[in-house]
């Protein structure tokens, strides 16, 4: 069975430990967390998390199942057509070009978030792939550090 | 009313309609034992062990359907306890465990006897919870009884802290559990069940395949009733065992690794599974890409994670067995025709006639599957019987002769050493009216053997039948037929005096080396209502046969073993 990548999201109950139920499950049962992101849903009690995996049909169709199974889960969405953004942050040397390092992140949707006497700090939000392709092409600015923030996302309709 | 938690406790086990809780005292949990001396709604049995306490409660609730409870303290009591929460969490049976935690103020300290309880048991309960304030926990006391025992039955784990049982709160006891986040499917989808049932009409080889959720949701009658209609011969799973009568001529045998020919050949030719609460679990399958590989399949279970998780199903249903087949059953009474099925039951009576389940009796030594059979013969249906794990426990589910559901009390997916003498005293609690025989291994009973002590104080009358043959017999099994017979750390030939350990303890023990004695002995202990041991010293070297080698395909048994 072919191997593909899953975005599911998951609406949990805001309550003790849900966060390492969910981690829980996945380490348990083998299943692979690729990326995760979590936050509160504003004005409700709930969290909602967005969980990037990897897996065959079958065991797609498990993870799904066991964390519906799981009783503070809400709902878990998953769709074949969502919208994701990823974010990512790279630290630069100051002697790199500005001008340049500007330019490719706007490229990105992205830009200068802030630059100090050693370091600039950019900062870029795009779907996972385009996330990719903007740190290879950042590699020739010689970045010292590198964060990925995990992927968010909605499904379209 | 204002109370404190540890009286919250309380008073929710009497709103449960709890009638014995089995347990353990300890610092922590010391509030709440403080108020159970007080009451005499229900009564405590101290068991000699955290870990038995569980088993015991568990053996309450699988021979009545009802929660099982127990009481544990923190730290190591809570860690031994956990041994029986993965046991109830396995065979799916519904249990409230209530440890004690260190004071909110101490968690995360290291304290005395602290241990992250809830970060242990998430792995191994329906649910858990850790109580911030009394303000909570009428809730839920509440939630974890419905969680318990609703959907898919589990056990629930409630971890209170010290401070937790003082704190006074308002006790208002909920009526009713609304989780938004918690809603199992209890009713079948229709077109779905109509279609299975066409399928059933049309089949030529259909094989009922019967698990344990036909027990945990009381529809025995209804699979039986099922059954007759339409004459469709059935297996059964460990943990199904008593859901048909042991002498339905529709019933071939318990399926799997120790299953019968007839019912493992039924499973591998027939064109179409009618799985009735079941799991598929690797015990029964074998080799899963041979498994019912010419059937579609049918696949009841209330637990959508369940159907599809090993094996791609046909015809998927969700929803609570009895429900379900309250529609199913008319649905296919209607069109079936018994007779249509006539060729193929004959298929198997000629399995069954050419590998039929035998042993070969002696006068020599005694068969440990005549002491089962002669206890069926003995006792049959006044006994709920129970078991360890090994040897033993397949020869009882293959030759006691079960004839309803809830007779047959065993740890089937977690297989725990230790668990039949504790659940055999539950289940005595529960049914004073039935002998309480637990079927155990020279091997198993010494893994919970303290418990001699809690069934004489607690007047617990249980008899345990060690089948006696000095070795830790199905390792020493897969030690013959796979490992060259390289007996490592089986033999068991250093053993205590178990006559004289019953009397210790203020039992009654009796050592067995023949087939009168074994009469003898087992009357005795029945007519006198005592906690026995009787010791029966069986032929060493008996394999459980038929058997599927792990991982080997269900037609392809080995019947025989010759040295």
């Amino acid at each position: 069975m072919k191997v593909e990548r899953r975005i599911i999201s998951v609406v949990v109950q805001n309550e003790h430990s849900v966060l390492a139920r969910i981690t829980g499950l996945f380490a348990a049962r083998g299943y692979n967390i690729e990326t995760l992101t979590v936050a509160p849903i504003p004005d409700s009690d709930m969290s909602r998390l967005t969980i990037e995996t990897r897996g065959n049909v079958r065991v797609i169709e498990q993870i799904i199942k066991q964390l519906h199974k799981l009783i503070p889960t809400f709902k878990v969405i998953e769709h074949e057509e969502m919208i994701e953004k990823e974010m990512v942050m790279m630290k630069f040397p100051i002697n790199e070009s500005l001008s340049n390092i500007q330019a490719l992140c706007e490229a990105y949707n992205g830009g200068i978030a802030n630059v100090s006497s050693q370091h600039i700090i950019t900062m870029v939000a795009d779907e996972p792939k385009r996330v990719r392709h903007f740190i290879e092409a950042a590699q020739r600015f010689h970045p010292v550090e590198i964060v990925r923030g995990g992927v968010v996302a909605m499904e379209r309709e | 009313m204002e109370m404190t938690g540890a009286q919250m406790v309380i008073e929710a086990m009497k709103l449960e309609g709890v009638d014995t809780v089995f347990g353990y005292p300890g610092g922590a949990i010391m509030n709440v034992y403080d108020e159970l001396y007080k009451q005499s709604d229900f009564r405590h049995i101290l068991t000699r062990h955290e870990q038995a306490a569980v088993h015991a409660a568990e053996g309450y609730a699988r021979a009545t359907g009802k929660v099982g409870v127990a009481f544990v303290t923190s730290g190591p009591g809570f860690t031994n306890a956990v041994t029986g929460l993965a046991t109830a969490y396995m065979d799916s049976i519904p249990l409230v465990v209530i440890s004690g935690q260190v004071p909110i103020t101490l968690i995360g300290t290291d304290a005395f006897q602290e241990i992250d309880a809830t970060g242990i048991s998430r792995s191994c309960t329906k649910h858990n919870y850790l109580v911030r304030s009394a303000k909570e926990l009428p809730r839920i006391l509440k939630e974890a009884f419905y969680l318990a025992s609703s959907g898919r039955p589990g056990p629930v784990h409630i971890d209170i802290p010290k401070d937790v049982t003082a704190e006074l709160a308002k006790f208002d006891y909920p009526t009713h559990v609304d989780l938004p986040t918690y809603r199992p499917t209890t009713k079948g989808n229709v077109r779905q069940i109509k279609k299975a049932a066409e399928a059933i009409c049309s089949a030529k080889r259909p094989v009922f395949y019967l698990g344990g959720g036909i027990i945990h949701s009381g529809s025995a009658d209804l699979v039986r009733e099922f059954v007759n209609a339409t004459q469709i011969p059935a297996v059964e799973t460990l943990m199904a065992r008593g859901t048909l009568r042991h002498d339905d001529p529709m019933l071939l045998g318990m399926v799997g690794m120790h299953g019968t020919y007839q019912a493992n050949m039924a499973m591998s030719e027939a064109d179409l599974m009618i799985a009735l609460g079941p799991r598929f679990d690797d015990r029964v399958t074998g080799k899963l890409s041979e498994f019912a590989k010419h059937a579609k399949i049918i696949h009841v279970d209330i637990d959508p994670s369940s159907i599809g998780k090993l094996v791609d199903v046909d015809y998927p249903i969700v929803g609570d067995l009895k429900e379900v087949l309250e529609v199913m059953i008319p649905k296919v009474k209607e069109h079936v025709d018994p007779d249509r099925y006539q060729p193929w039951r004959d298929i198997l009576k000629r399995y069954n006639e050419i590998h039929p389940l035998k042993y070969e009796d002696s006068e020599k030594v005694i068969k440990p599957q005549w002491v089962i059979e002669r206890v069926g013969e003995l006792l049959g249906e006044d006994a709920v019987i129970s078991t360890d794990v090994g040897q033993h426990q397949m020869w009882t589910a293959q030759f006691y002769p079960f004839s309803f559901p809830r007779q047959f009390v065993t740890s089937g997916g977690l297989g725990t050493m230790g668990f039949g003498f504790p659940a055999a005293m539950g289940v005595k609690r529960a049914r004073p009216d039935k002998v309480s025989v637990n079927f155990t291994g020279d091997g198993s009973i010494l893994m919970n053997i303290q418990e001699l002590v809690t069934a004489v104080e607690s007047r617990l009358p249980v008899i345990n039948i060690i089948l006696n043959n000095h070795y830790l017999g199905m390792v020493r099994q897969w030690q013959t037929f796979f490992y060259e017979k390289r007996y490592a750390e089986t033999d068991l030939s250093f053993q205590p005096d178990f006559v004289r350990l019953a009397e210790a303890c203020g039992g009654v023990g009796y050592r067995v080396e023949t087939k009168d004695e074994f009469d003898e002995a087992l009357k005795d202990a029945v007519e006198k209502g005592v906690v026995a041991m009787i010791d029966v010293i069986v032929d060493r070297n008996e394999n459980v046969l038929p058997m599927v080698p792990s991982g080997g395909t269900l037609y392809n048994m080995m019947l025989e073993f010759k040295d």
